[in-house]
């Protein structure tokens, strides 16, 4: 029975990877096959009911920009000197567009970067030597269709002139409701060293993200997705088992959500496969018909790190809300009175 | 001689009766051969109203009648009362007077331990090996158990720092470094950075568990106590959580009065 089970997943899953990927198993295979050494075969450790096992506390914090730079044109890797020779050039705080530094770029206001742990000598760039987050020979997330502009665009406008209103003119980050790590798919940044710790039960695997204690927990027994009418934040995640490698099937976002500007039709499909003993290459796909032309890919290999991974507690410390209303009725009335007088 | 065939006897029916008391049901077993409680649980009582026993009463919205008033329950605390120390008894009643005001659950604030069990949502158990998880649907709460060596807490946190290990058919698990913040239920029932709560979770058929809390708080109460509830599993096919992201729920509350008012003309 579970051999048919498995059989029912393995051809589920394939089919459905073919369907809404666009992708051949040929392809698919191909990343995995490029981060292990050449010649070596490496066998993923398995938990005790013989899964791969993906357990562990990891850190996909990176230098490599999500899009590539226009000068590298189609090159998808460095060779490993010319990595060799960015990396140091990287430490020496020489660097141009091929890093993002996120927080730990040149700012006016200086803080010491360092208390956060942004070192930029200790910053490094993705082990895959990828030129950019984003695969493929443009490397570069495909223009965002004209429907898609105008509808953030009209978002954007209803709220001009009414940001300070109300608690709910706030960006979802800042009233803790979806904090921008957070979201799925993971997008990394060079410094915040978001931790995602693993953990895998009989038939799920559990995603928790330390920035505002974000837990997926997804089955793994091919079911489907609830039912359409069902929008959720995070969207609904169904996984199966693809040899070693995890497969997350997301639906049901709100319209809220807007990843890069996506839509409530965004679809993700997120792939983690344990290439190294410390290394799980996440591997995402999305697409969205309202926003996008055609479906776009990033790889980002996440590194074992350690713990503890703390409480984030984001809506229980929350005084930011109340002090940027408060700041602005105080401004108001202020206003008022001058006018008054 | 006599008094050694006496004790001998007494060895023998003491271990009669632990024997009696054992737990007549043996859960089946994970791969790695540990009491299987992975599953979406939850209570099935009123204790998120009130640990002791309540008879039925008004609810706190008039507007919504019958349909969200107070539920009776015979209560869950052994031996019926919370021993209170003397000031801690008088803060008690404050909160239950001003407990719409005052409670962390209505402004969806993480619930705590032992409250995140018996709040009316489910949650589900991940069991790997070197640690258990513990996801709650409400407020999206999350304790990670540590099954190894017991470590210490890095800092003090909302739903506390849980070391566990297993006695027989028993997962234990003791919950340290939780704030004072978090109540233990809607009637103000509450304690200090001082508590102390262990937990035991003891399978008691396929599809329901007993949980026990001790909780002890040398700061709130006179002595240890202990509530006691089964727990039940949701077995309809493709049960699961879904997302309880309440903090969108709790805004008008928390931030309402600071909404910009109408302009004059």
């Amino acid at each position: 029975m579970t051999r048919r089970l498995l059989a029912f997943t393995t051809a589920f899953a394939a089919t459905v990877s073919v369907l809404l990927l666009g992708e051949t198993p040929a392809r698919a295979q191909s990343p995995a096959k490029k981060a292990a050494p050449a010649g070596k075969s490496w066998t993923p450790p398995r938990t005790p009911d013989g899964t791969p096992d993906l357990q562990g506390i990891w850190t996909d914090a990176t230098l490599t920009p999500l899009e590539r730079p226009k000068g590298l044109g189609a090159k998808e890797f460095y060779t490993e000197e010319e990595f060799a020779k960015l990396s140091a050039r990287v430490r020496q705080g020489e660097v141009g567009e091929e890093a993002d530094l996120g927080a730990a770029r040149e700012q006016t206001l200086r803080y010491d970067l360092s208390l956060y742990g942004f070192d930029i000598t200790k910053a490094r760039f993705a082990s895959s030597r990828r030129t950019s987050l984003v695969v493929g020979p443009e490397g570069v997330v495909p223009p965002m269709l004209p429907e898609a502009r105008k509808r953030n665009a009209e978002r954007t406008a209803k709220n001009k002139g009414h940001e300070f209103d109300s608690y709910e003119n706030r960006p979802l980050s800042e009233r803790c409701i979806l904090m921008n790590q957070e979201r799925i798919p993971m997008l990394p940044g060079a410094n915040d060293n978001n931790l995602l710790q693993i953990v895998q039960g009989p038939g799920y695997v559990t995603l928790l993200h330390e920035i505002d204690h974000d837990t997926r927990v997804i089955p793994t027994d091919g079911r489907s997705h609830v039912p359409q009418n069902i929008r959720l934040y995070q969207g609904d995640s169904v996984g199966h088992w693809e040899g070693d490698t995890l497969v997350v099937d997301t639906t049901n976002f709100t319209n809220l959500t807007a990843f890069r500007g996506s839509g409530e039709k965004l679809h993700l499909v997120e792939r983690f496969t344990r290439t190294a003993e410390d290394t799980v290459t996440y591997r995402f796909t999305v697409e969205d018909p309202t926003t996008w032309d055609r479906p776009w890919t990033a790889e980002v290999p996440m590194t074992k790190t350690q713990g503890p991974v703390y409480e984030w507690a984001c809506h229980e410390g929350n005084s930011m809300i109340s002090t940027i209303l408060n700041g602005a009725r105080v401004t108001e009335a202020q206003g008022a009175e001058k006018a008054g007088k | 001689m006599i008094v050694w065939t006496a004790l001998a006897g007494l060895g023998s029916l003491a271990a009669m009766l632990a024997v009696a008391q054992a737990p007549a049901y043996r859960a089946p077993r994970t791969a790695d051969a540990k009491p299987n409680l992975n599953g979406i649980w939850q209570a099935l009582n009123t204790a998120d109203w009130d640990l002791q026993g309540h008879a039925a009463a008004q609810g706190p919205v008039l507007s919504l009648g019958a349909a969200f008033s107070v539920p009776p329950g015979l209560g869950v605390v052994e031996g019926e009362e919370i021993p209170y120390q003397p000031a801690a008894a008088t803060k008690k009643k404050e909160n239950q007077a001003n407990w719409a005001k005052l409670d962390p659950e209505v402004k969806c604030y993480l619930p705590g331990v032992p409250r995140a069990t018996y709040l009316p949502y489910p949650f589900q158990i991940i069991q790997s090996q070197k640690l258990i998880m513990i996801s709650y649907e409400f407020a999206g709460a999350v304790r990670t158990i540590n099954m190894e060596a017991p470590t210490k807490a890095p800092a003090d946190s909302w739903m506390g720092w849980s070391n566990g290990h297993w006695e027989g058919e028993s997962l234990v698990v003791d919950v340290t470094s939780q704030n004072d913040q978090t109540w233990f239920d809607r009637a103000g029932d509450f304690h200090s950075d001082a508590l102390h709560v262990v937990e035991r979770y003891t399978p008691r058929s396929a599809d329901t568990l007993t949980y026990e809390a001790t909780i002890e708080d040398s700061k709130t109460f006179s002595r240890p106590w202990k509530i006691s509830m089964p727990l039940y599993r949701h077995v309809e096919k493709d049960a699961r959580m879904l997302e309880y992201k309440c903090v969108e729920f709790s805004e008008e509350l928390l931030y309402g009065h600071l909404r910009k008012k109408p302009s004059n003309p």
